[in-house]
């Protein structure tokens, strides 16, 4: 489908058309000092001018006049808070005098728009399509959420230094996946559709204001946007004073990576980890979950809960009798190895797609970059 | 036939107790039976009447910090077959547990008119420095969902089910934006056992330790270490682990180290 022009003025045209259409909109908004996902009915709430600071354990706001809207990247919640909530309630029982009753709580899911989205979060979507809707078994809410999901994607015209998405192939272009994409260019959104449910909002906004057909001169100049910034990733080099740009060497990393698991590294960062498993908490494609019953005072009334659970806590690896991973630096391997390398033998690709929130909500700023190139640096053994 | 309950109370402010009342209280069935659970024998903030011992279970509320209470909570061990503490005091001396850093005597003297009247120990120590405990229940005060799962696995006799993570867990769960990567806030909740819901950092607000070190080889040195690096003031780092759970060896320990003292 062809581009066409909206303007920054008729944003909100296209949050009414997503909300006319039954949706709930959701988009990036400034709250508590970040930029998070909220629901988004005034596009006045939108971040305009915001831009973020990210490093190793640091996030701040700064407001420059002349930033657009989504010239901030990637804040602490991603697809995954809605697609695959911390807490969810599959089952409960109450005792009755005539036995149990079984209740399965009602499940509609909502039809979520979430606008804003990065080249990083579409590939780690994909991720998580494979992980919960690949192979034999189907995660049934995920994949009822999922199948009512409309996204706006957003191509990315900068980068903080924890953003490695160039190193993965994941941005900042946005990939497929998305219904609609935007590319910011002054104060005018490239806007396309690749969906039907995008040629649809399309068609509907469409039926409001005019929305002018890029010339291909300007489809052209629209597409150089995020190739723009690609290029000046990879030029980017350390500058003094200013957070070091986060890059990652693939190369051959899979066997890198099994074939040092007994580095020294992996006890030098478990001197800094705190097991606090902050980083797969705000990682988009970390999937694990536990599941239990949860009782009140009698007994009388049970539900079967699913939570988020992480490789980094204890009782992650806890079996009959004994504890896998009974170290922090057992721990972080595994987190690390498995996203890195475990994950391509498991699902095909890698488990990172470079969004770097596991390097900026890293409490004491652990950087996954960082750490492997310290072990590529000075291999304990080389790959095979 | 239900288990016999006794509560009692230690130094404290009764904040657990209170939490005790309200678990049982929404489950009561007549006065001094709960549901068909338990019968409360011995429960001196929430009924007079008190039934013989011995008992099933005793939950322990307050630090031992006389020697009056050294020999009561020796009788209360012997009274009671499985023994609970709950709270920051009972699992750690509670807030009072920082005159473990200082003289008895220097505060005796300045608080008492004639401190020879007053007999009480040096310290304020955890129940469990003296008796023997069966289970701690951490908080201050503690959750009342963890103690009806502590109460409910104790009648059932399966394993009650508490978090074994940070509060950083409880953060990332309500959508909380973390307090101290977004605003340079130093907060103790990566180091910080789960189990209040992370109320603070909801509420801009850095985690205070209220449910103790995290059980689980809790890092405090990176982590001071790093608030450090980034501005934080050493003396107000020592202040932060020296709260409600000071006493608590891994805070203890951090403490000494930051102000470069022996304890």
């Amino acid at each position: 489908m062809p581009l066409s022009w909206l303007h920054t003025t008729d944003f909100q045209q296209l949050i009414d058309v997503l909300r006319d259409r039954g949706h709930r909109v959701i988009g990036p908004q400034v709250a508590d000092g970040a930029v998070v996902y909220r629901d988004l009915a005034d596009a006045s709430d939108l971040p305009t001018g915001w831009l973020d600071e990210q490093d190793g354990g640091l996030y701040r706001l700064r407001y420059d006049p002349q930033a657009g809207t989504f010239d901030h990247v990637v804040g602490p919640h991603s697809l995954k808070n809605f697609l695959f909530p911390p807490r969810e309630t599959f089952e409960t029982w109450s005792r009755t005098p005539n036995g149990w009753l079984q209740t399965t709580p009602a499940y509609e899911p909502e039809q979520l728009a979430v606008i804003g989205v990065r080249g990083c979060d579409l590939a780690a979507l994909a991720i998580q399509d494979r992980v919960f809707l690949g192979g034999d078994s189907i995660d049934v809410r995920y994949q009822a959420r999922r199948e009512k999901l409309f996204v706006v994607a957003v191509n990315c015209r900068r980068a903080a230094a924890t953003c490695f998405c160039h190193s993965m192939g994941c941005g900042p272009a946005v990939g497929p996946g998305f219904d609609i994409a935007l590319t910011e260019v002054g104060d005018r959104f490239a806007i396309e559709a690749t969906t039907d449910a995008g040629i649809a909002v399309l068609a509907d906004l469409a039926g409001r204001l005019s929305l002018p057909l890029l010339t291909a001169d300007e489809v052209a100049a629209v597409r150089q946007v995020p190739e723009t910034l690609r290029e000046a990733m990879q030029a980017r080099r350390p500058e003094e004073g200013t957070p070091r740009p986060r890059s990652l060497d693939t190369e051959n990393i899979r066997n890198l990576l099994f074939d040092n698991l007994a580095h020294p590294r992996w006890a030098e960062v478990a001197d800094r980890c705190l097991s606090c498993a902050n980083c797969t908490l705000v990682c988009p494609t970390c999937f694990c979950s536990s599941v239990g019953e949860v009782t009140d005072l009698t007994g009388d009334e049970v539900s079967r809960e699913r939570h988020w659970a992480s490789c980094f806590t204890l009782e992650h690896s806890q079996m009959h009798g004994a504890n896998a991973r009974p170290t922090t630096a057992s721990r972080y391997r595994q987190w690390l190895t498995h996203k890195l390398a475990g994950w391509i033998d498991q699902f095909g690709t890698s488990g990172c797609t470079g969004c770097g929130r596991c390097i900026t909500w890293c409490p004491v700023g652990i950087d996954i970059t960082e750490e492997v190139a310290a072990i590529r640096e000075m291999p304990t053994s080389s790959p095979s | 036939m239900r288990p016999r309950l006794a509560v009692y109370k230690f130094a404290s402010c009764d904040g657990c107790q209170l939490q005790v009342i309200d678990v049982l209280g929404r489950a009561r069935k007549h006065l001094g039976e709960v549901a068909d659970l338990l019968d409360i024998e011995h429960f001196l903030e929430a009924r007079s009447r008190i039934g013989a011992g011995p008992y099933d279970v005793g939950l322990v509320e307050g630090s031992v910090s006389t020697l009056h209470d050294v020999e009561r909570i020796k009788e209360i061990r012997r009274q009671c077959r499985f023994l609970i503490t709950i709270g920051a005091c009972a699992t750690a001396g509670g807030i009072q547990a920082l005159r473990n850093w200082g003289q008895i005597d220097d505060f005796l003297g300045a608080v008492y008119a004639t401190p020879a009247y007053i007999d009480t120990l040096a310290t304020s120590d955890p129940i469990s420095a003296h008796v023997k405990v069966d289970f701690e229940l951490r908080g201050c005060p503690i959750d009342p969902g963890q103690l009806a799962s502590v109460i409910s696995a104790f009648c059932v006799g399966r394993r009650p089910r508490l978090p074994g993570y940070s509060v950083c867990v409880e953060c990332k769960e309500r959508g909380t934006v973390c307090v101290a990567v977004a605003k340079g806030i130093p907060c103790l909740g990566p180091v910080t056992q789960a189990g209040c819901g992370a109320i603070c950092p909801a509420h801009d607000r850095e985690c205070f330790g209220c449910y103790g070190p995290d059980r689980q080889e809790p890092n405090l040195v990176s982590l001071t270490g790093f608030y450090e690096r980034h501005g934080a003031n050493r003396d107000s780092l020592g202040r932060l682990v020296q709260s409600f759970n000071a006493w608590a060896p891994e805070f203890r320990e951090e403490h000494d180290r930051l102000s470069g003292s022996e304890s």
